[in-house]
């Protein structure tokens, strides 16, 4: 058998999504269910004078009305942080109060200040038309460069100059001896864009408490139900985890917003209580905009050191990146280790320095969005090795091939960290370059100058660390969690098998993958195998979806799980077959004597396991029922080449990806149906990031300008080609499947490759950077202010 | 507050709603049809899609006493039984769906555009999505599977 990895099967997830039976969070209703408003702050920054609830709190229909006061007379916490950074001398980071509900200021448009509770939502958004507060505005700022500036408006009292860490990682001494002796030096200044995540189903989130048990309930838009449990729990509702569950029923996209641990599923939850009631949120896009953690926004200083040939000798960063008004769930270890570790990128850089300046400003809070940090190390590294070709005057393929780790220097150790277990980054930009037609650019480029547009192609060869994460490293690092994962294989007596997983899937398509994972695994058919993710009370403790985990770190601990069925089950095979379990063979979901015909199928093993009459139940327990927790060894390392071409039309500005070329190696592909639509729709959020999102906030008042899908442009059908897809696959070492992720790559890898294109295609003007995204107005102003087209070279 | 009658899905049904009540939360929250959803508050995002008389409409934007004497058609109305509606077919078959939320309303929006053109060309697809978002997939497949829907001659 063996047959199941390695082929598209079609996903047994589609059915119900596509006749209507998905079961999201805003499609559950409960008994005597009540609706949330949650009243935001309309100011970037302000001191709340008054909240006064009387007049809406006799509106019709309404239940309650809650307020920062309600939840400080309640005890309830703040939202936490979970990973600590360190500033460069050592001391810790600071770490402001996140109350759920505002106390005493507002530092972002959208603040939660208060909840109407009424028996329609309608009825409580009416009723807060009543709510009076008294905001005293205050001076905003919501630039991180400008928030660090003497003078600049101060948002905690706790976070002098609005400073939150002052972090290093690299070797700065060594990093500055080798610059003083570069032939040449690249340097760029560049914005890493601030991206608005938008999955297409808003947050949403619906409490429940029983007060005969003193139980709650949550349903949460989440990628990681236990997380959210552990946080709410501990640290804001101080509510046993085993009085609380937490359910994150089908999850309509993620992306990373649906990580963190969210007000709004506090405040549900803890209302639901008071009022007696389950209580119900769901998010207006509006307020999608306005509260859902936004991802990127880097300021960055970068300088390459090269010598004669081209070689890269030192790498010197320095970056401020904005996190918003208050520190969200990972929000400090986006921009410091998740990006800093990965500026080796794919090259052999002897020495790097990076240090990281994080700002509190008057914005909504960033965290992770796909990729989170990769991204943005690998647009700064593969723009600047493109300035550096040109500064070398060689090839921009060249270039990349004499700085490439080589095939043979695995494990490779970067000087930031990480440890690269396996790759072929040569074989990939060949396959890439064969793919994409490359040597017939020329030809394309002369069409479309024929037709007087600009043509320009761009290569990314990036690199990405995921498979978060072997815990004890992350925990030296400031983690606060671990980031194992856990598998249960519970095989029922008649032999079908329920998989749980802690990871969750909300798009993935996780329910098939998986499966095929553990049918052939246990050589039984996937239609015996049902995988259940997303309940607290269902799955034991599990770390959740992110940074592309799901598969290296979820599917090793169900493989994990399931060698325990298979060791487990040797034993029963060699009772009931009468031999020594050293004889027993498992092969095919059939346990035989080796060199007999004798056997008995998993099926039977599972029978005589729940059913122990004849059995081994002096040493080996009856059930068939297996947990493991699997800690990864090492981060895994996806890479690959992306080569863009696009056209610009210089009359307008307008930028169109005209061809796509993603060749990704993303380790042992189970299902390549399902990793390539992941690698499509990375690529298209990559797209969007480099032409068309970027999250304005108006720089003298902080209001949000980009709070809708009318303001905030995001890929549409007719905005984009079809791609082309492919693989250069090694695979990863230390895991047993060989997998490394795919949920990110596209959008790590696609940035530097539009954009190393669209610069390109403005050569003629003499133009050497644009900063994302190139819109046709900054295409055009681009233009113009360039000094007159060169004839064409 | 007024009533209205209208059949869903070859179902009459009649409701009593405010006179500011949208179709969609008509579907969603008398009628209990959750699979048309709701993904923004601008008309944006195409979520919502539905068939209003036998033409694709955005059911945000229309109220529900202006649906009265309609035949509307839900995602939940489009298979025959078990058996999947073709263009449903085709998005399992290319993998045109991710996390399933966009999806009733591109599934919903892709058969009006085979009724009104059978054949369309790739652009003419993409172009005819330009009012439906999908976050997950990059429309690739989505393309993909409307191209196959409609040269199975659907």
């Amino acid at each position: 058998m063996a047959t199941m990895i390695g082929t598209s099967v079609k996903r047994r997830e589609d059915a119900k999504f596509l006749t209507g039976r998905g079961n999201y969070t805003d499609d559950i209703n409960r008994p005597g269910q009540v609706h949330a408003y949650i009243i935001r702050s309309p100011h970037a920054h302000a001191t709340l004078a008054s909240v006064k609830t009387d007049k809406a709190a006799k509106r019709p229909g309404v239940v309650a009305v809650l307020t920062g006061a309600d939840t400080a007379a309640d005890g309830i916490g703040g939202l936490p942080c979970g990973w600590l950074i360190h500033n460069k001398d050592g001391s810790p980071m600071v770490e402001p109060p996140h109350p759920p509900l505002a106390q005493g200021k507002v530092r972002h448009v959208g603040d939660p200040v208060a909840v109407v509770i009424a028996e329609t939502y309608a009825q409580a958004r009416d009723a807060a038309e009543h709510v009076e507060i008294d905001y005293k505005a205050l001076p905003a700022v919501s630039d991180a460069s400008k928030a660090i500036e003497r003078g600049a408006p101060q948002l905690h009292d706790e976070a002098k100059g609005n400073l939150c860490y002052d972090w290093h990682l690299g070797d700065k001494a060594a990093v500055d001896a080798a610059f003083a002796k570069a032939a040449k030096v690249a340097k760029i200044d560049l914005i890493n864009n601030r991206l608005i995540p938008n999955a297409m189903e808003p947050r949403a989130a619906l409490g429940e408490f029983n007060r005969a048990t003193g139980e709650y309930t949550l349903y949460t838009t989440s990628q990681n139900p236990h997380v959210i449990r552990l946080l709410m729990g501990a640290h804001v509702l101080h509510v046993a985890e085993s009085k609380l569950r937490v359910i994150a029923p089908d999850v309509g996209g993620g992306f990373g917003s649906k990580i963190y641990h969210y007000a709004e599923e506090a405040i549900v939850t803890w209302a639901a209580a008071k009022v007696n009631r389950p209580v119900k949120w769901t998010a207006e896009r509006s307020e999608s905009f306005m509260s859902d953690a936004q991802g990127r926004d880097h300021a960055t200083h970068g300088e390459l050191a090269l010598d004669k040939d081209g070689k890269f000798l030192a790498l010197r960063v320095s970056t401020v990146a904005n996190l918003g008004g208050y520190l969200s769930t990972f929000s400090t270890t986006i921009p410091t280790w998740l990006y800093a570790t990965l500026l080796a990128g794919v090259y052999t850089t002897p020495v790097i320095y990076c240090e990281v300046k994080a700002v509190f400003t008057n914005t909504v809070p960033v965290d992770a969005y796909r990729g989170a940090g990769r991204p943005e190390a690998s647009y700064l590294l593969e723009r600047l090795v493109d300035i550096a070709a040109n500064v070398c005057g060689l090839d921009r393929a060249e270039i990349r091939k004499r700085n490439f780790i080589p095939k043979t220097a695995f494990p490779y150790q970067t000087p930031v960290a990480l440890q690269y277990d396996s790759g072929d980054y040569p074989g990939c930009l060949e396959t890439a370059v064969k793919a994409s037609d490359y040597a017939g650019y020329d030809k394309r480029r002369a069409a479309s100058e024929k037709a007087g547009k600009l043509r320009g192609i761009g290569i990314s060869t990036y690199i990405e660390a995921c498979g978060i994460a072997p815990s004890a490293v992350v925990g030296s690092l400031g983690a606060r969690a671990g980031l194992y994962e856990v598998g249960t294989v519970r095989v029922h007596p008649t032999g079908t098998i329920s998989v749980l997983t802690g990871t969750h899937s909300h798009g993935q398509g996780h329910e098939t993958t998986f499966a095929q994972v553990v049918a052939d695994a246990l050589g039984v058919p996937m239609e015996s195998i049902e995988v259940v993710h997303g309940d607290t009370a269902m799955i034991p403790f599990g770390m959740g979806t992110y940074g592309s985990r799901s598969l290296a770190v979820g599917g090793s601990a169900i493989l994990k799980a399931v060698d325990k069925i298979v060791a487990k089950s040797k034993k029963i095979a060699a009772h009931l077959l009468e031999a020594a379990e050293a004889d027993i063979e498992f092969k095919d979901g059939v346990f035989s004597v080796a060199g007999t015909d004798r056997s008995k199928t998993l099926g039977e093993i599972a029978l005589a396991a729940y059913v122990p009459h004849n059995y081994p139940i002096e040493t080996v327990e009856p059930g068939l029922d297996e947990t493991a927790f699997y800690d990864p060894k090492n981060f895994t390392f996806p890479a690959g080449t992306h080569i863009c071409e696009v056209e610009v039309d210089p009359q307008t500005g307008v930028v169109t990806v005209e061809k796509f070329t993603a060749v990704d190696d993303v380790g042992r592909v189970i299902n390549p149906m399902i990793v390539e639509g992941q690698v499509h729709g990375g690529v298209v959020q990559g797209i969007g990031q480099a032409l068309y999102e970027g999250c304005v906030y108006d720089p003298k008042t902080g209001q949000l300008l980009t709070g809708s899908m009318m303001d905030y442009c995001m890929p549409r059908a007719d905005n984009l080609p079809a791609f082309s897809v492919g693989h250069h696959t090694t695979l990863c070492t230390h895991n047993q499947l060989g997998v490394k992720g795919c949920g990110e790559v596209g959008a790590i890898g696609s940035p530097p490759a539009v954009m190393n294109a669209v610069v390109d295609a403005l050569k003629p003007y003499g133009i050497t950077h644009l900063d994302m995204p190139a819109t046709p107005e900054r295409v055009w102003r681009a233009i113009h202010s360039a000094r007159q087209p060169r004839a064409a070279e | 507050m007024p009533s209205v009658s209208l059949t869903v899905n070859g179902r009459k049904v009649s409701a009593e709603v405010e006179q500011r009540t949208l179709l969609v939360q008509l579907l969603r929250e008398k009628l209990g049809l959750t699979g048309t959803h709701v993904g923004c508050d601008t008309s944006q995002c195409g979520a919502c899609v539905v068939h209003v008389d036998g033409t694709s409409i955005k059911s945000c934007t229309i109220l529900a006493v202006q649906c009265e004497g309609t035949n509307v058609l839900t995602i939940e109305g489009l298979a025959q039984g078990d058996k999947l509606h073709p263009m449903q077919e085709a998005f399992r078959e290319h993998h045109g769906l991710q996390c399933g939320f966009c999806t009733p309303g591109m599934v919903m929006s892709a058969v009006d555009l085979l009724k009104n053109n059978p054949k369309p060309s790739e652009r003419e697809i993409r172009e005819w999505l330009e009012g439906n978002i999908c976050r997950c997939t990059g429309y690739h497949n989505i393309v993909k599977a409307i191209q196959a829907a409609s040269q199975a001659g659907r």
